[in-house]
């Protein structure tokens, strides 16, 4: 029999699948664009600065302790807005009846811009975090209330049938019934009450505020300092996607999908 | 039919019946003195404040001007965003390099590069329909590729078995088949460009309803402010239930 040719590299060379390599020669297209625009004069002196220099912002903004103290801040602001807002879109679109009576409001409601009531929780709230903490409720509270009414929705009527013939208490279909068939629904309004809990606080911060990330941007904006503004947008945009991963990972959401 | 109408009659009554009892209760608790009437306006007050926003601010203009930005935000959505979709879709190695990229992006708080956009385009509509632009972006490339992916494959045998062209077979089936799932995205994009554009124009103080609360809040006239925030409310409303019906007629029924 004629011998065919190798298919399969050989075993400890382990070889780039056609994927990996479209990807490599994308960020390298990129980064040497960036580089040569960087390096031609075309734009304004500092706007899109020389790699190395963002590198060495980035470096310096991880080894600033008070950076890790506004990170602190926005965390702590993002994290209250989440539990407050997340916690009330679940009680009002895990009711039945309230999620029926308000869900067309928060329909349309929800996607219009947050931002906008800021003025108000100054107002309500003052300066400090706590308006910032408003912003990151009432924008999360929107998604996860409407992917809650969702969940209940769908929810099996046999589950629900099966709970009543077991006569479980109103605990018991709660926690062995309700949530566990709305857990997908509810972690995707999680994470997107996550993803725009952190935008409204942040712009909020942008806004009017001494302290938090939001104000570390617009401070590199205010100076123009446009190294640090790039670190700490490519930290932020890392973060973000990092939790909001994480979030996902943590609530199973993969493995639900597999399943 | 009378228990489901009632079962119908419940939530409506109670959702609209508190909204007015809310409004209510708001009148009654600041004419007492409960409520601060420097903080909270009385809703009476934010109506009477709409006849003198819509004139005094010049309401249509600030409207046209948003409008025009959303308007541009969209048409480059189309192009952009419909043409990466639709290369994506064609070289199926690039789509799978940047699928998930693109899906990353969407999840990323692009919102806040507005101060990078600023030095970029200037305080300016451009940095506005840019801002626009990037936030639905991830949106229009994604549910175009869904929407392509989604052509039946009887359809395609049958521009096939009419022996047509690529370009011809990509007008008179593929974009058909994907003009539904396409119109979504698009919608999405456009309430992500809408969102941004309204809130970059609060933020840098520019433009047209998002600057008239910023203005109304700067000079602490509360009534108009809150008018102002109901009136921007109004208009997303509309904005989705239009889009949310084009959508719907759009659909095709399974």
């Amino acid at each position: 029999m004629a011998e065919t040719g190798r298919l399969i590299a050989p075993a400890g060379q382990p070889s780039l699948s056609p994927v990996t390599l479209v990807r490599i020669a994308i960020i390298a297209g990129v980064l040497v664009t960036w580089e040569a625009v960087a390096a031609s004069g075309l734009l304004f002196r500092d706007v899109v600065p020389s790699l190395l220099v963002i590198g060495r912002a980035t470096a310096e903004l991880l080894a600033d302790k008070s950076y890790y103290w506004h990170l602190g801040v926005t965390a702590g602001e993002v994290g209250t807005g989440l539990l407050i807002g997340g916690l009330s879109g679940l009680a009002l679109g895990s009711n039945k009846l309230l999620s029926r009576a308000f869900e067309a409001y928060l329909y349309y409601l929800g996607p219009t811009p947050k931002i906008i009531f800021f003025p108000i929780m100054i107002m309500w709230f003052g300066v400090g975090p706590a308006s910032k903490v408003a912003m990151g409720t009432i924008s999360c509270f929107f998604p996860v209330a409407l992917s809650a009414a969702a969940g209940m929705r769908e929810i099996n009527p046999v589950l629900i049938r099966v709970g009543h013939s077991f006569r479980a208490s109103t605990w018991q279909m709660v926690t062995k019934i309700y949530l566990p068939a709305m857990r997908l629904p509810v972690i995707n309004g999680i994470r997107l009450g996550l993803g725009v809990a952190i935008i409204g606080t942040l712009l909020a911060e942008t806004k009017l505020s001494n302290r938090g990330i939001g104000f570390l941007i617009i401070n590199a904006y205010s100076t123009f300092d446009m190294p640090r503004m790039y670190a700490l947008l490519i930290v932020l945009f890392v973060l973000s996607i990092g939790v909001n991963a994480l979030v996902g990972k943590l609530g199973g959401v993969d493995s639900i999908r597999r399943a | 039919m009378i228990a489901r109408a009632q079962r119908n009659f419940l939530p409506l009554a109670l959702g609209l019946g508190s909204l007015i009892a809310v409004i209510l209760l708001v009148e009654v608790l600041i004419r007492v003195g409960l409520v601060n009437r420097f903080i909270v306006p009385m809703p009476s007050q934010i109506a009477g404040a709409f006849e003198r926003v819509i004139l005094e601010e010049d309401i249509p203009h600030r409207f046209l001007v948003t409008a025009r930005e959303a308007f541009w935000a969209t048409v480059l959505l189309a192009i952009f965003g419909v043409g990466i979709g639709v290369l994506l879709y064609r070289v199926k190695l690039l789509r799978d390099a940047t699928e998930t990229w693109v899906a990353a992006m969407a999840s990323a708080p692009t919102v806040l590069m507005y101060p990078l956009f600023l030095v970029i385009f200037g305080r300016s509509e451009n940095t506005i329909i840019m801002m626009g632009f990037v936030a639905g972006l991830p949106a229009v490339i994604l549910k175009t590729i869904e929407g392509l992916a989604g052509t039946r494959r009887v359809l395609i045998d049958v521009g096939r078995s009419f022996k047509l062209s690529e370009v011809q077979l990509f007008w008179k089936i593929y974009f058909p088949a994907a003009l539904p799932t396409m119109f979504v995205g698009l919608r999405l994009g456009m309430i992500f460009a809408l969102i941004n554009i309204v809130g970059v124009e609060f933020l840098i103080n520019f433009g047209g309803l998002g600057q008239l609360i910023n203005d109304l809040a700067e000079r602490y006239d509360l009534p108009g402010t809150y008018a102002a925030i109901c009136f921007v409310i109004l208009v997303s409303v509309c904005f989705f239930f239009v889009t949310d019906r084009v959508e719907k007629w759009l659909r095709p029924v399974d």
